[in-house]
């Protein structure tokens, strides 16, 4: 490992030094493709952020594919309900690794307005690993940029190799999870306990 | 003595090789190295629509279809004749004249066949 200091007064001299880690993270948080889906409003924002005002297309992103198979980054763009939410766990299973996901908007991220509701998942974090979050209703395009910003971020700084590895280079890590099924009353099971934990509330 | 001639092509060819194969080489290095593969009974699945898909694709396909098919190929053809033959019509001579009436009324008749048989007939 070479010293900080060193290494910006190489810098500064016309040298450049960098490590594979730091080669790769930067290749890849510079290329995250997005998978092209919606499903509410806030998918609208999201399609105004890839569009020429807001040009997401600056974070090498403006590739939304459409099959999941080609993409990095699942946007989960507005209120999933429990009808949809087996179809998007599965297509988060079917992207390669690694992969990422942004949650999008209240209904996203805690179900919003239609918490209360009978048929609508409170977040979609309780079935599939969320890297970003975002609250709003829906959020503006720059919330979204700033959540994309963010995730760049976590990609630079994942390690390669050691103990704090990310899910995705770690073998005993599940390559897929559990797609929720329709139940009687609720999707079964209501939860993925490897994933969420109901927040234990404490009352004083 | 100059090299032969074709030995530049020789070079280029592994040159070449070397780039298409090179990536593949080293991303599988890589995959080895430092991300485990990582196959699911989902990820593998056929469909990436997000539903599971149901039943078999070996399933009988109604035969019927084809006529609506053969019909929209009489007038389909009938048009694609027709505009040159109606721009052509005052420099003909009698013989294609008679050629081009004979070839519209064998579409003709393929369309009364299938009228008789009440192929037009919705049901």
């Amino acid at each position: 490992m070479i010293d900080e200091t060193l290494r910006s007064e190489l810098q500064k001299q016309g040298i450049v030094t960098t490590t594979v880690e730091e080669l790769y993270n930067w290749g890849r948080k510079n290329s995250v493709w997005p998978l092209g889906f919606g499903l509410a409003c806030c998918a609208i924002e999201m399609i105004a952020a890839s569009m020429s005002r807001w040009d997401l297309a600056r974070f090498g992103a403006e590739v939304f594919r459409p099959s999941p198979r080609q993409a990095d980054l699942m946007i989960v763009a507005g209120t999933v309900t429990k009808k949809m939410a087996p179809q998007v766990v599965r297509l988060y299973n079917q992207m390669s690794e690694p992969k990422y996901v942004i949650a999008m908007g209240a209904c996203a991220i805690s179900g919003g307005p239609f918490k209360q509701g009978y048929n609508v998942l409170k977040g979609i974090d309780r079935y599939i690993p969320v890297d970003v979050h975002i609250p709003g209703c829906p959020p503006r395009p720059e919330a979204l940029l700033h959540a994309f910003m963010t995730l760049q971020q976590r990609i630079a700084e994942q390690e390669l190799t050691g103990p704090n590895r990310p899910r995705h280079l770690r073998a005993d890590a599940p390559s897929e999870f559990p797609v929720p099924e329709f139940g009687d009353h609720d999707l079964v099971p209501p939860k993925n306990p490897d994933v969420w934990q109901p927040p234990h509330l404490i009352r004083a | 003595m100059p090299p032969n001639p074709y030995l530049f092509i020789i070079v280029l060819m592994i040159a070449a090789l070397g780039f298409a194969l090179g990536p593949l080489i080293l991303a599988r290095l890589w995959a080895k190295k430092f991300s485990p593969a990582k196959p699911g009974p989902d990820k593998g699945a056929i469909y990436e629509c997000g539903l599971e898909s149901k039943g078999d694709a070996w399933i009988q396909f109604k035969s019927e279809y084809y006529l609506y098919a053969i019909i929209f190929l009489i007038f389909d053809v009938e048009t694609i004749f027709l505009l040159p033959f109606a721009v052509a019509f005052t420099g003909l001579s009698v013989g294609a004249f008679l050629a081009m009436v004979i070839f519209l009324l064998l579409l003709v008749e393929g369309l009364a066949w299938a009228w008789i048989k009440g192929v037009l007939t919705w049901r």
